[in-house]
Formats: C-alpha cells, structure tokens, sequence
C-alpha cells in the first residue's frame, strides 16, 4: 500500500519536477490519493477530512527539495502529522492515586477486555510490583467470570470470590472493599461488554463509575474496527469519561485505522496495544509504528 | 438531501454514506454512480435516493442471501465454526442449538476451543441452557482429536447435527490456520463429506480487514458461508457487500444481540434498507 500510496504520489508529482513550490492544485491533487489511502485503511471518515486539511495546509507552498521527489516529501509531511495525532509520547496506566487504585474496563462485546484486564494486572505486578485484585463484573456472559479467574490463576494475581447472584455495581462496591481490606494496590474491574445503544447496560457502566470512582476507565477496542470506531469512542468517551484506550489484535494484518479515528475523536491517548492471545503479548503503543502500518510502509 | 434533484454534492454526500457504513471506497463508488446514473432518468428527492441506494445495496446481496440447509442424508451433519477472535463463534452455536432443537433436530455440541481460558465451560452453559450433548476435554488438548471423538459419538448417537466450536485465530498466522485445515482432515476419517457447512463469522464492527479474513479462512478451512454478528450495534456491516461482489459466498444469518433468540436469517433487503437509514 504504501507503494501504492507512493507510486500514485509519484505518478502525480513527476509532471512538477523543476517547479519552485507546491501549488494548491497540485496538492488537491495528492491529497485525493492519500485520503483513498487512509480510508483504505479503515481510518473514519471525518477524521480523514480533517486530517487531509491539516496535511493540505503544510503541503501547500512546500519547497521542492531538489534531493527529495515531491511524493516522498507528501508522505513525509502525511508520516509526521500521523504520528502527531496519534500522540507522540508514550502514556503508561496511570497509578498516582490513594491505594486502591481503581482501573474501570469498557468495551464493546469481544473487545478483548478481560484478556487485557489480565495482561495489565500481570504487568502491574511483576514489573511495577504493585499488588493487585481483579474483578470480573461481568454477570451476563457464560462463564465471564470462570475467564477472568483462570487467566489470575495463570498469572499469578488474585481474583475476588464470584458470589451468585450480584449485580455489577454490587461486585464494583465489593471489589473495592475488599481491596481495601486486603491492603491491594490496584482494584481492576473487568466488565460485560455492551453496544453503546444499550441504554440500561450504559447506565449500568455509569453507575459502576459512580460507586468505584476509578483513577483509569480505559476503553478497550479492537485494532480491527471500520468506521464504527469513531461512534465506539465518542459513546463510551461521553457517557464515562474514558481516560485511555488499550487496542487489542495489533498482531493481526489489519491497518489499524481505528488508532487514529479513536485518538482524533476523543484526544485520549493510546496507552497499550494488545498483540496476542497470551498474558506477556501487551505492548506500550509506539506512534510511529501504527503511523507506518496506516501508511503500509 | 434537498427536494431538488440532486447534484454533484449529493453524489459525494451518498458516497460518504456508504464509505461509512464500510463498504470500502470501490464499491461505494461503483454504487454512487450507478445511483447518479439513474438520477437522469428519475426525479429524485432524498428519500428517493436512498431507496435507489438501497435497492442497489440489495441487488449486491440478493443473491448471496441464502438459508443454511441441514440435509440429514448423511447423519449428523457436522458444522464447523471458525472466525477471528471475539467475533461470536460460541455464542452463535449456542443461538444455532437452540434453533435446530426448535426444529425438532437432535443436536451436539463439541468445545474445540480447547485453548481459550475457560471456553469449554462458556460453551457447556449453552449446551446447558438448551439441553444438548457437549463433548469436551481439558484445556491443551487437541482440537482435531476432540472433534474425532464428538462425531464418533454423535454418530453413534445418531445425532441430526454437530457443531464444533474452535478458537479464535486471526488468519494471518499460518500455523493456526493449519489447525482448522487439520480438524477438517481428522473428521473427514469418520465422514468424507465432513464438515457440511464451514461457518466463518464476522464481526459487524470489522473494516477491511474482512476481505483478508474471507480470503484466508475460505482457503485453508473451506468456508462455506457467512455469519454476521452484533448487528445490534451502531456498526452496519456494510464491508458484507463488498466481501459478496469478491468471494460470492452465501450468507445465512445475522446475530442481533446476545441473547439466545438474538439470530435471524440474512435478508438483503433488510439489510440494505437498515444500511442506509431507511426502517
Ligand atoms: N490475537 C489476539 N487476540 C486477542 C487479543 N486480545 C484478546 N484476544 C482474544 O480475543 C477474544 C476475546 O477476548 P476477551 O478478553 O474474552 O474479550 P472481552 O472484551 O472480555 O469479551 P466480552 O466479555 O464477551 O465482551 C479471546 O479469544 C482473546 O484471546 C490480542 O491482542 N490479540
Ligand atoms: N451485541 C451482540 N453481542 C454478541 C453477538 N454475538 C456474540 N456477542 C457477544 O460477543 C462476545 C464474544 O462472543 P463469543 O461467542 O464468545 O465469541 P467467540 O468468537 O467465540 O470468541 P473467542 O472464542 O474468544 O474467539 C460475547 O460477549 C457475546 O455475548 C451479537 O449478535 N450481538
Ligand atoms: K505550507
Ligand atoms: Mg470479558
Ligand atoms: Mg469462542
């Protein structure tokens, strides 16, 4: 793609060798192949629109270096306001509050929560040596609750007792209780996933918020998602406040569009990236990386 | 759109419709112009137009629309669930049991994900909860040798139909891939027709990445049809057009929730009408 991408920047750009400055058509130009190039790869819609305007705006007037083809320069300019908007420096999960530190997973269904809820608590652990309780608050889906608790047996972090019959904020409230008692460090609360038109299931998510007062609630989203990102990030952004976005499946072949439509929408940064089923398979998120992988470089 | 008939930036407004429903660019294109070609022939008003689209919408999908038939010459006829993680491969046999079992049919259930924490007991509550046969092992054990012994039993049992769960596995790695090429192999020991149907099931929030998807699973496991879940969503699954115009493969049902009644039959006019706002 990025070929592609390159070969048609170039391919428009050749005709102009031997000018001065970018004009505004000849970047209009350019600027039609790269927004086909980020719709490619899954990149929201208006996100891309902005986008292109901001990449227009540097494009235009540009100097022609004699050393650089025009194309590359074009890609250079799109490489770097990628990786700006994506945001360039790394955020690790936050701790800075009184222990328990609450930590809040959202998503929708399949996201990849409670594996992620896993791999964080397991990276607490062992590199911040931080003791931590999870909880899963997921009472809706078959043996939810079984998934969290074999995957803190693998990892070796504790997991609160499932008690029948609970309803989530009844879990949240009882997490939290017993993480204080317990003397834990971090509290991570691991929920059902929900379509963000749930009504009553977003209310839940709210209410559980309300009681756990969580330092992080982190969306957590699959690196796959098409254009219903921008709807995913905005929802869960708007009724809960989301303070991060962990991104799950990064090892698959995706171009992972949905990075940039998620940042662009909500301004939250991208704090990990999950890039496999195992519990060591968690990443910090490197802007550069995922600007390559939109791009196809 | 205005009463007028409509213009260039209608076009382009109907295009952006489509691309963000996911149909991708080529084929939102294809389909704005075809639309702009009739606009010619017809006066138009906005709701006009998304009804040409949709009636467009539905032309790409009429014909892959298509009902799983569960032909009970060879017994059980043997389903085999494959798809990326998390898209709702254990939940759409859970909702599928059910409808088979309405149907009078003798069903069983094999937990060929025997890699997922805590998959085999999420898939026996649905066997559970609609009071059907589940064959299962311990969690490392080998998904073909599992699916070996479910069929031998529920041949035996003179089952009408079995479902074998896998594990979610994104289609570039190649070695799990291999997996599914090797339950279909082992099974086909006991039933050389076996699996009947090869059911990959794509999430409705997937982007382009389903053409990948389609591609891959259609070539090592021999997918034979398509499920579309969590349509119940804010996404609209519109990359199901494009992947119908590549892979021409039917499409059978769309899960609308998570609940066991939550699956409902494909329909291109349904779904095309829901694609592109008309109710
Ligand atoms: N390849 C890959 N698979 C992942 C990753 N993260 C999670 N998964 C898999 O995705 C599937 C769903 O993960 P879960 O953690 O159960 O997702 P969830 O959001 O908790 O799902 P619900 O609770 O049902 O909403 C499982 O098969 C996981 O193993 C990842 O980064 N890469
Ligand atoms: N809203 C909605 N949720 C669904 C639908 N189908 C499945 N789900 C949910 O999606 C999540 C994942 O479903 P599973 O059936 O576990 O998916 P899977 O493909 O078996 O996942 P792995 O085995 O981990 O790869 C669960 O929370 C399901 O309840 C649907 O049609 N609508
Ligand atoms: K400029
Ligand atoms: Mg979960
Ligand atoms: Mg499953």
């Amino acid at each position: 793609m990025f070929d592609t991408l390159q070969d048609r920047l170039g391919g428009i750009f050749d005709k102009l060798r031997g000018r001065g400055a970018l004009s505004e058509s000849d970047v209009g130009e350019a600027m039609r192949e790269v927004r086909r190039a980020l719709l490619e790869a899954d990149v929201a819609l208006d996100v891309v629109r902005s986008f292109t305007d901001r990449v227009r705006e540097r494009a235009v007037g540009a100097e022609l270096l004699k050393t650089v083809k025009p194309g590359q320069m074009v890609i250079k300019i799109v490489h770097d306001e990628l990786v700006a908007t994506l945001g360039s420096d790394a955020q690790p999960i936050s701790l800075a509050a009184a222990a328990p530190v609450p930590i809040l997973m959202v998503g929708l269904q399949g996201s990849g929560k409670t594996t992620s809820t896993a791999k964080i608590a397991k990276r607490l652990q062992d590199r911040d040596k931080r003791k931590v309780l999870m909880a899963s608050l997921d009472t809706r889906r078959p043996a939810a609750m079984e998934q969290l608790a074999v995957l803190g047996q693998q990892v070796g972090v504790a997991t609160l007792p499932i008690v029948a019959g609970q309803s989530a904020v009844q879990i949240a409230e009882r997490a939290m209780q017993a993480g204080r008692l317990g003397g834990y460090d971090v509290v991570m609360l691991d929920t059902a996933g929900r379509t963000t038109v749930d009504e009553s299931l977003m209310a839940e998510a709210a209410e559980v918020k309300r009681v756990a007062k969580p330092h992080e609630v982190i969306l957590v989203a699959d690196a796959l998602t098409g254009q219903d990102a921008v709807n995913t990030a905005r929802a869960f952004d708007g009724a809960l406040g989301i303070t991060g976005i962990v991104l799950t499946r990064v090892d698959g072949d995706g171009r992972g569009g949905a990075a940039l439509s998620m940042r662009a929408v909500t301004g939250k940064p991208i704090k990990l990236i999950g890039v496999g089923e195992k519990m060591d398979a968690l990443e910090d998120f490197d802007p550069e990386r995922i600007a390559g992988r939109i791009l196809g470089m | 759109f205005t009463k007028a008939k409509f213009d260039a930036a209608t076009l382009d407004e109907l295009e952006d419709l489509l691309i963000q429903a996911d149909l991708g660019v080529d084929t939102a294109q294809r389909i704005t112009q075809e639309v702009g070609r009739q606009r010619h022939e017809r006066g138009l008003d906005a709701a006009g137009v998304r009804g040409v689209v949709a009636t467009e919408v539905e032309k790409a999908l009429a014909d892959v629309a298509k009902p799983l038939v569960v032909d009970n010459a060879p017994k059980p006829f043997v389903i085999l669930m494959v798809g990326v993680n998390g898209s709702g491969k254990t939940t759409t046999i859970g909702k599928l049991a059910q409808k088979f079992r309405s149907e009078g049919k003798s069903v069983w259930l094999a937990a060929g994900d025997t890699f997922r924490a805590a998959a085999v007991e999420q898939l026996a509550v649905w066997a559970g909860r609609i009071g059907v046969p589940i064959v299962k092992k311990d969690i490392g054990a080998d998904a073909s040798g599992l699916a070996f012994e479910a069929l031998e039993k529920a041949k035996a049992a003179n089952a009408d139909v079995l479902m074998i769960d896998t594990a979610g596995r994104l289609q570039n790695r190649s070695e799990l891939m291999q997996e599914l090429e090797k339950i279909a192999r082992v099974i086909k020991k006991l039933d050389a027709d076996a699996p009947h149907a090869v059911l990959l099931v794509l999430d409705a929030t997937v982007g382009q990445n389903a053409l990948g998807q389609v591609e891959a699973f259609q070539k090592t496991a021999g997918v034979t049809g398509l499920v579309m879940t969590k349509l119940d969503g804010t996404a609209r699954g519109g990359i199901l057009v494009a992947v119908a115009e590549k892979f021409g493969l039917p499409i059978h049902f769309i899960g609308v929730g998570e609940g066991v009644v939550d699956l409902e039959p494909f329909d291109a006019r349904d779904f095309a009408r829901a694609l592109v706002g008309l109710d």
